[in-house]
């Protein structure tokens, strides 16, 4: 099988850079920042792919660059170094027309472009709403935002879609006309969610999306992205430092450190059967 | 003795401006120096190369206030030349204290003739009104202009408003309109109706009211725009195709005054105003554009006799 998404030697720098960053830096060398020119690599040479309809987790603690790396992956920055590239057909999995070159690397392209692969080809899910919401902005409105965005120009189309997907979510609809900072910190990633998912994605981005809910809320939140990403099969990436979301949703996974991938495999082997010192560490130290 | 200073000699000058030949040539013509006025008009022609692209300037210190018309007021003045007839309008009136101002300090420093005659003039600066009368290939419509950003009201970052210009992403003004049809059931949007130039970029058409957007389309004349504050300026050239944002199910639409008529000349296709009587509480309509209901009154006159 083709894997639908492929990254390979992802870098990004903050700072200066010198010649020795990247032997002082790195799990080898326990830190990302290096000593030398005080440069921080939040991800180094960070390759991997995503197949379709498969679920993978990026485990790690802070620090560690797994948020970064699936914010560079949805063009909120510019990487330093880097390679990614979609393989996906026009028309598939999606009603977008926009067919994108699976050769391509997608980091190269203007920002218009990636700009347009963002809003119909991927969805993201940030930690805190206020980075994917407008919180002024009613429910219905923030899901009609990125329809508009893909070149939505009917009203009540785009009322019923966004009704559908909060349905599907479970947002009360009755209160679809109410700005988010009405709703309780699980509805809004609920929305969030609803509006990642609005221009039917092929990949969904979700960056530590339970963390700072509630035991039951998370329960509730995780049990849906199941259950949708089992109904819609979209390829998805879960960003989380939880081993227990890691376990329950994801079937692949990628151990991160100090910006470098330390293990990568099933998830059931590493949970279970942790390879790298570290990963042993994290697994031990579940409560 | 040092040169330069005068020498004792000659009797110094009591008042310098007394040795000048006349007080007009206090300042060269049409007020701005000449390289003020190549800079503006560079920008002019930049400005009409890329329609309703926002192109910055030098905007000069003015002798009315910023606010009061400053931007519309260079462009006027780097455009005139003395074959030039020029008439001055303020919310349709040729009369009111905004547009007479204007229009006197402009005959001060170039003597060109003044005209109410829509027809007549050949540069017409406007505050937030397009006359009634068709405009003609020879015409120049100077607006003046608060707030150039259409995105303003949406985005306070100037940064990120000329990104999504870059980028042509306007879907949060989009949005802006939607969540007004979801609150309101319609746009609310009564001036300033953001408009797409040439089918890219978005423009804020000064707060004229929505009666006048139409006449952006496919005009004759070449329509400018400046704001003096905010040192912008942007252009509709003539045969431009301008659209206002508009839903599918929800169209774009313009004022409706029918059933009404002005008092004083009975036209019932011009933006009217409303005109509340003091004493009897009386509501009557009357059109904004003054020099429009002057010649329909007089046409009226002449017909009845």
């Amino acid at each position: 099988m083709k894997p639908i998404l492929r990254v390979r030697e992802l870098t990004k720098r903050y700072g200066p850079g010198c010649p020795d960053c990247f032997d002082l830096t790195g799990a080898g060398q326990g830190t990302n920042q290096c000593p030398r020119c005080k440069s921080i690599l939040a991800c180094r040479q960070v390759s991997f792919d995503l197949f379709p309809n498969e679920v993978l987790g990026v485990v790690g603690e802070s620090g560690s660059g797994k948020s970064t790396v699936v914010r560079l992956l949805h063009f909120d920055f510019e990487p330093t170094a880097g390679r990614f590239y979609l393989d996906l057909k026009a028309g598939q999995q999606s009603g977008s027309a926009l067919a994108i070159d699976p050769d391509q690397d997608l980091f190269a392209l203007s920002a218009f472009h990636r700009r347009r692969i963002r809003n119909e080809r991927m969805g993201i899910v940030y930690q805190n709403a206020r980075m994917g919401l407008h919180l002024k902005v009613s429910a219905g409105g923030n899901i009609a935002e990125r329809l508009l965005m893909a070149g939505w120009r009917h009203v009540g189309r785009m009322q019923s879609r966004a009704a559908q997907l909060l349905e599907q979510t479970e947002v009360p609809v009755r209160r679809m006309n109410e700005p988010p900072r009405n709703f309780s910190g699980g509805m809004q990633q609920r929305v969030q969610i609803a509006k990642a998912l609005s221009t039917q994605p092929a990949v969904l981005l979700l960056d530590e999306v339970t963390t700072g809910l509630d035991v039951s809320v998370q329960a509730r939140v995780l049990d849906l992205i199941r259950s949708l990403q089992q109904e819609l099969g979209v390829a998805t990436i879960v960003v989380s430092h939880d081993l227990g979301v890691i376990r329950l949703l994801t079937s692949r996974t990628i151990v991160m450190r100090h910006g470098c991938i330390v293990e990568a495999g099933l998830s059931d082997q590493i949970l279970e059967d942790p390879q790298h010192p570290y990963t042993q560490l994290l697994v031990n130290s579940v409560l | 003795m040092t040169p330069g200073l005068p020498s004792e000699a000659t009797p110094p000058v009591a008042d310098w401006r007394d040795a000048m030949p006349s007080n007009r040539h206090r300042y060269s013509y049409a007020f701005l120096d000449e390289g003020a006025k190549r800079e503006i008009r560079r920008k002019m022609l930049k400005a009409v190369a890329i329609p309703g692209c926002q192109v910055g300037f030098g905007s000069r210190e003015m002798p009315i206030a910023r606010g009061w018309g400053t931007g519309g007021l260079q462009l006027t003045l780097a455009l005139i030349g003395p074959d030039d007839v020029l008439k001055v309008i303020d919310q349709g009136a040729d009369d009111s204290v905004n547009a007479v101002n204007i229009k006197k300090f402009v005959q001060r420093v170039t003597d060109v003739p003044l005209t109410t005659d829509t027809a007549a003039a050949t540069l017409i600066q406007t505050r937030h009104r397009i006359p009634e009368s068709p405009l003609g290939p020879h015409q120049l419509l100077v607006f003046q202009v608060p707030i150039p950003e259409p995105l303003r009201l949406v985005e306070p970052s100037e940064r990120k408003t000329r990104r999504m210009h870059a980028e042509a992403d306007y879907s949060r003004m989009w949005l802006y309109l939607y969540e007004d049809i979801v609150k309101f059931n319609e746009i609310t949007v009564g001036a300033r109706y953001p408009v797409i130039v040439n089918r890219r970029y978005l423009m804020d058409p000064s707060p004229i009211p929505r009666w006048d957007v139409p006449k952006l389309n496919r005009g004759e004349a070449l329509f400018l725009f400046c704001a003096g504050r905010e040192k912008r300026i942007y252009a509709v050239p003539p045969h431009t195709e301008v659209t206002p944002l508009s839903f599918e199910d929800f169209a774009f639409r313009v004022e409706d005054f029918h059933g009404r008529r002005c008092e004083r000349c009975g036209a019932g296709h011009s933006f009217l105003d409303e005109v509340v009587d003091d004493e009897s509480g009386r509501r009557t309509y009357s059109c904004s554009d003054t020099a429009f209901c002057d010649q329909r009154s007089r046409q009226n006159r002449q017909g009845s006799r």
